[in-house]
């Protein structure tokens, strides 16, 4: 549980919009749909999904198992299979030459060779365990805020593009114009002025 | 409303103002730390300070780090128009401590250290356990806004202009 290492990463969301109620049936749902799913038997190079914080290896959502007092407690699984180039290259070689003796040929086409490649990396990864990857999230939905432990740039998109698919809801940054803009409680003129703003020069 | 691509390239000095300006109130008006959080007993800066000083294809970057630095190279970096990128705090309150960087392009925070927990021993002591947890980063997230919140206020007002600034540039002057 990333939340409770000794030193964390915090990046920091507006959630903006609305579920619709019940609102834990409706998170739970969303939380179902796009469940992560086990890659290591199958040929696929990576899964991104949800997890249960307490158990990531076995997700569980039902009942408000996500609850906990006025948060919402879950994470987010990235699996990845690696295979290094090398190991590629040597079954792509391999595959490419049984082809060529068995057809008699001089060399393979473009779309022949790719073709390879494809099937290759499909057996390798069907024999390759994947790494999983765990950032957790606690979502304060009364105050539409939400934190996730990690400042990967990758492991960040991933996130907004699960959470808009998973519930509709669009996660907007708080860098520091965001910020400003959406929880410094500034009237419509302050936010006029503070698009106009210019840096400062501290010098002179 | 802008796009974040387009906010977040557009306004990074924002981020890089609330941290100098930051350091100038923790050296200079610590009453506005502890309007913010009374819990507060000191606010200091901790390990790490990056200050960047733009120029028109190139960034200059000083980088300041380890226990007890001198900030004196910080500080001459600022009166050559550098501005804080990265800003290492200390958060005291009673005998406990948080520790954390935050980075002024993206309000990220890393290496973010909260006060030791007792530890859970059971399963049903779990939630209560993360709760205290959850707590404890909420302190200084909550904390950290707040003083957000006063310098967005300050810098959309005409006191930037009038008072803010020359107080900045004041301290800067007079430190070397």
């Amino acid at each position: 549980m990333s939340l409770l290492s000794a030193s964390v990463s915090i990046t920091r969301y507006k959630v903006e919009g609305q579920l619709e109620t019940p609102i834990l049936e409706t998170i739970a749902a969303g939380l179902n749909k796009n469940v992560i799913s086990e890659i290591d038997d199958r040929s696929l190079e990576k899964a991104v999904g949800w997890t249960s914080i307490e158990k990531p290896y076995q997700p569980d959502f039902t009942g408000s198992a996500f609850v906990y007092g006025n948060y919402l407690l879950f994470s987010l699984r990235i699996d990845r299979k690696t295979v290094a180039p090398k190991v590629v290259r040597k079954h792509v070689v391999i595959e490419s030459d049984r082809r060529l003796a068995e057809s008699g040929r001089p060399y393979l086409s473009r779309n022949e060779k790719e073709r390879i490649r494809d099937q290759v990396m499909d057996r390798l990864n069907a024999t390759v365990p994947s790494t999983p990857n765990i950032y957790d999230i606690i979502w304060n939905y009364e105050d539409a805020i939400l934190w996730f432990f990690s400042n990967l740039k990758a492991a960040n998109e991933e996130l907004e593009t699960l959470f808009l698919r998973s519930f509709d809801l669009t996660l907007i940054r708080l860098i520091p114009y965001m910020a400003a803009h959406y929880t410094s409680d500034l009237t419509d003129t302050e936010k006029d002025i503070l698009l106009g703003l210019t840096q400062t020069h501290f010098t002179g | 409303m802008l796009d974040v691509a387009v906010a977040y390239n557009r306004f990074k000095f924002l981020g890089e103002e609330f941290l100098t300006w930051l350091w100038f109130v923790i050296e200079k008006d610590p009453v506005i730390l502890k309007k913010a959080d009374p819990d507060l007993t000191s606010l200091e800066i901790g390990n790490r300070i990056v200050l960047e000083k733009r120029h028109k294809r190139s960034v200059e970057r000083i980088t300041i780090k380890g226990e007890n630095a001198g900030l004196e190279e910080a500080m001459l970096a600022l009166q050559k128009g550098a501005l804080v990128a990265e800003l290492n705090l200390v958060y005291r309150s009673d005998e406990q401590k948080w520790q954390f960087t935050i980075k002024a392009e993206s309000l990220n925070l890393s290496s973010f250290k909260i006060p030791k927990t007792a530890v859970s021993e059971s399963p049903e002591d779990m939630e209560g356990f993360i709760l205290e947890k959850i707590f404890l980063y909420d302190k200084i997230l909550q904390f950290l806004d707040k003083l957000y919140k006063t310098f967005i206020k300050y810098r959309v007002a005409t006191r930037w202009q009038k008072r803010d600034i020359s107080l900045i540039k004041n301290w800067c002057r007079s430190v070397l």
